[in-house]
C-alpha cells in the first residue's frame, strides 16, 4: 500500500502503538531555548533523573536576548536570569549550548544550518515554529514545557496520530512573488484554524523547484493555519543542502544515509485525509492587513469589506480594522509605514538578506522609517558581512543587528512603539506582538525592503 | 498534577474567536523561570486597555469556568498560557474548538477543555454576559450541566480523563515502557546519521 511521508515517519517512531492510550512516540532530536525550558529542567532535578541522550539535545539563546552589539549585557533582570538559568542547566546536565559567539542563533535557523535536521526524523522544540524543520522531510512540531520535560527524561512523548493534509502548489511564481507570499496565500484561504488537527505535506512542481530556505519559509508558517507541522518530502535539493554540514554524515556513510532518507518520501499515489491546490501562477505579493495571519490580501487588492466576509470572520475583522486604523474598501498599497523588520525564523536566512540587500543597494530608506535587519544566526551574520551586505544595509540607513528573535515577538528590548506601523518578514501580526499598540503587516523580504525604501506598503512589481 | 473530577462555578464569558496565546500571556511576561506568578498577568494587555474586559470585572472573581468562542489557544506553543489561566483560577475552558498545542498543554496540566456545539456555546456566552450563570462540569461523566437541568455531553480522550481524574502525569506512564523504549533505540541506532554535537564543539 502506498504511504505518504507523514504515515511513514509516524510508523517508524511508534514505540508503543496507539490504542485506548496515545502512542509512546520517539523523538529523535530536541532543540532547547531559554524561554520554555527552565521548568522542564526542574522536573529532571525533582525526580533525580538525567537527560535521556545528550547527543539528541542542543540548546541556544534566541528569544529574550538583546540584538544590540553589546548584547552580552542583558539589562532586563528577568531576561538575564532566564539566560543564566539555561546556562546553568546546560552545564549541570552537560547539554551542548550554542552560546553567544559559539554558534548562537534562532533555534530553527541553526538546526538546519548545522545539519541536525535530517529526513525521516522527529524533532521537537518548545516553540510553535518548529515546523520549519519540516522542509527536510522531518516531522517537526512545537511542544509545551511539560512535553519538553518528557523528552528530556525519556526521549518520548505521548501522541495521537495526526490527520494528514496535502497542499499542492501548482504553477510558476510571477516575478517578485516568493515562498512567503505562497504560504500567506494558503493561510488566507483556509484561515487560522483551517488545518487544526492535521500535518500538512507541501507538494507540487513549485515546491520541487524551491531552494531549502524557501521550503523552510513555507513549513515555518504551517502553525499559522493551525497545522501542528508541515513538511516536504526529501529530494536531491535536500541532500545537496545537507552535504558537508557539521552534523551530517561523512562521505563513507553518505550514500547509505541518502538511500534511507529517500525511503521516507511520499509514494506517488499516496492518499491524505484532505487535499487542496493553490495556483501560484496568478499570485501577487501578499500582505496582511489585520491582527491574525489569515487576514491577508494580495498587495493590489482593496481591504475587504466586512459585509463580504464569512459571518464568523466579521467580528474579528471589525476589531482588527479598529486596531490597525485602516478602512475597509480602501487600498492597502501606499499605506505609510514607520518601521520595517527583516528577521525571524521565517525569513532571516542568508538568501532573505541577499534579496533585501539587492533592493536597497545604493539607495536610502525613506526618512522617518526605522529598519531593523536581524540575521537569524551568527553564521548568517558572518556570511552577510563576508558578502558586504552589512555595509549595504547600513549605508541605506538600516540597522544591521546581532542574531535573535527580536521584533518577531518583542520579548527582548526591541519594540515597535505604540501606534507605529511595521512591515515585517515575521510570522504573526497579533495585537501588540511587536510591542504594545504596534501594528504589524506581514510580507516577504522583497516587499519589506521595497516598502522601507518608499516609506509605504509597496512591492517591486506592483508599485503605486 | 492536581486531580480534577467535578466543579460548579459561575461562568466567565469571553466572546472572542481565535484567542491566541499572545493574548492570554503576552511575550514580555514570559521571563519567569518558575510556573508561579503567571496568573496575575493573564490577558494583561487586554485588561490594561479595557477596564470592562471580563477578567477585570469583580463579578467574575473566583470564576473557574471560562467560556470562549472558536479556535481558542491558537498561536504560540507557550505553556505559560495554561499556567496563566490556571494561576488566575480557571479550571475549565468551554469553547467551539481549541488549537492543537494548547489542547496538549492543557491536558498535561489538568486544565479541562470541553468542546460544545456552536449553539450551546453561543447561548452560554449570551446568557453569562447578561446574568449570573452557574454551571457544573463533571469529567467522569463528561457532562456539562446547564441551568434548567439541561445536560450537554462532551468528548474527552479516555486516557487523558484517567490521568486528570487521578492526577497522573505522562512521565510515569512513558517510563513504564522503558524496556520497549530501550529496544526501539537499539534497533534505530543503525540509522543514526547525525553526528554528536558535543564532540564537535
Amino acid at each position: 500500500m502506498s504511504k505518504n511521508i507523514i504515515d511513514k515517519i509516524w510508523e517508524a517512531h511508534e514505540v508503543v502503538p496507539e490504542g485506548e492510550h496515545p502512542a509512546v512516540f520517539a523523538i529523535d532530536f530536541m532543540l532547547i531555548h531559554e524561554v520554555t525550558s527552565a521548568q522542564a529542567f526542574d522536573v529532571l532535578r525533582e525526580r533525580g533523573l538525567e537527560p535521556f541522550d545528550r547527543d539528541r539535545l542542543l540548546a541556544t539563546l534566541d528569544h529574550s536576548i538583546p540584538t544590540r552589539t553589546n548584547r552580552l549585557q542583558i539589562y532586563d533582570d528577568a531576561a538575564r536570569t532566564q539566560v543564566e538559568t539555561l546556562r546553568k542547566n546546560c552545564e549541570q546536565f552537560d547539554i551542548p549550548l550554542y552560546d553567544f559567539d559559539k554558534g548562537q542563533g534562532i533555534v530553527h535557523i541553526i538546526g538546519p544550518e548545522y545539519g541536525i535536521t535530517q529526513p525521516g526524523m522527529t524533532l521537537v522544540c518548545g516553540d510553535s515554529h518548529t515546523s520549519t524543520h519540516g522542509a527536510f522531510g522531518v516531522l517537526a512540531f512545537g511542544v509545551g514545557t511539560s512535553e519538553v520535560s518528557h523528552v528530556l527524561t525519556t526521549g518520548c512523548i505521548l501522541q495521537r496520530k495526526p490527520r494528514t493534509m496535502k497542499v499542492d502548489f501548482v504553477g510558476e511564481f510571477q516575478k517578485g512573488v516568493y515562498a512567503k507570499d505562497a504560504i500567506l496565500k494558503l493561510i488566507s484561504v483556509i484561515g487560522v484554524g483551517g488545518a487544526n488537527g492535521h500535518v500538512i505535506e507541501y507538494t507540487g512542481p513549485a515546491i520541487g523547484k524551491m531552494r531549502m530556505d524557501e521550503r523552510m519559509t513555507i513549513c515555518n508558517m504551517s502553525i499559522e493555519c493551525g497545522a501542528r507541522a508541515g513538511l516536504v518530502s526529501p529530494d536531491e535539493e535536500t541532500f545537496r543542502y545537507m552535504k558537508g554540514k557539521r552534523f551530517a554524515p561523512t562521505s563513507e556513510r553518505w550514500d547509505e544515509a541518502v538511500e534511507y532518507w529517500t525511503s521516507f518520501a511520499s509514494d506517488p499515489d499516496a492518499s491524505y485525509d484532505r487535499e487542496i491546490t493553490i495556483d501560484l501562477s496568478v499570485l501577487k505579493p501578499m500582505v496582511t492587513w489585520g491582527t491574525n495571519p489569515g487576514q491577508g490580501i494580495e498587495i493590489d487588492e482593496l481591504l475587504p469589506k466586512i459585509s463580504m466576509l464569512k459571518p464568523e470572520l466579521q467580528d474579528s475583522a471589525r476589531k482588527a480594522y479598529d486596531y490597525v486604523e485602516l478602512e475597509e474598501g480602501s487600498p492597502i498599497l501606499g499605506t505609510p509605514i514607520d518601521w520595517a523588520f527583516l528577521g525571524s525564523c521565517t525569513n532571516a536566512r542568508i538568501e532573505d538578506l541577499r534579496m533585501a540587500a539587492e533592493i536597497v543597494r545604493g539607495k536610502k530608506i525613506s526618512e522617518g522609517v526605522t529598519f531593523y535587519v536581524v540575521p537569524g544566526s551568527e553564521a548568517v551574520r558572518a556570511q552577510a558581512i563576508a558578502e558586504g551586505l552589512d555595509v549595504v544595509f547600513e549605508e541605506a540607513g538600516a540597522s544591521f543587528r546581532m542574531p535573535g528573535c527580536s521584533l518577531c515577538l518583542g520579548m527582548n528590548d526591541d519594540r515597535v512603539p505604540p501606534g507605529k506601523r511595521c512591515i515585517s518578514t515575521s510570522n504573526r501580526n497579533f495585537v501588540g506582538r511587536q510591542g504594545t499598540g504596534s501594528r504589524t503587516h506581514l510580507a516577504s523580504p522583497a516587499t519589506v525592503a521595497m516598502s522601507a525604501l518608499m516609506g509605504k506598503i509597496t512591492s517591486q512589481e506592483v508599485g503605486e | 498534577m492536581e486531580k480534577f473530577t467535578s466543579i460548579t462555578s459561575r461562568v466567565l464569558p469571553l466572546p472572542i474567536a481565535d484567542v491566541d496565546t499572545d493574548m492570554i500571556i503576552p511575550a514580555n511576561f514570559l521571563t519567569s523561570v518558575s510556573k508561579a506568578g503567571y496568573g496575575e498577568n493573564v490577558f494583561r494587555r487586554l485588561r490594561d486597555q479595557d477596564s470592562n474586559f471580563p477578567f477585570n470585572l469583580p463579578q467574575y472573581e473566583g470564576a473557574e469556568i471560562l467560556v470562549a468562542d472558536d479556535n481558542f489557544g491558537c498561536g504560540s506553543s507557550r505553556e505559560h498560557a495554561v499556567w496563566a489561566l490556571m494561576g488566575w483560577g480557571i479550571r475549565v475552558v468551554i469553547a467551539k474548538s481549541f488549537a492543537d498545542i494548547f489542547t496538549s498543554n492543557s491536558l498535561k496540566n489538568g486544565l479541562v477543555l470541553a468542546t460544545l456545539p456552536d449553539e450551546k456555546v453561543d447561548g452560554l456566552l449570551r446568557s453569562a454576559s447578561r446574568d449570573e450563570v452557574r454551571i457544573t462540569v463533571d469529567l467522569p461523566t463528561q457532562e456539562v450541566r446547564l441551568p434548567g437541568d439541561e445536560v450537554c455531553s462532551f468528548e474527552f480522550d479516555p486516557f487523558r480523563k484517567h490521568c486528570i481524574v487521578n492526577g497522573l502525569d505522562d512521565i510515569d506512564y512513558i517510563m513504564s515502557h522503558r524496556d520497549a523504549i530501550a529496544e526501539f533505540r537499539k534497533a534505530q541506532d543503525r540509522h543514526r546519521y547525525f553526528r554528536s554535537g558535543t564532540s564537535n564543539h
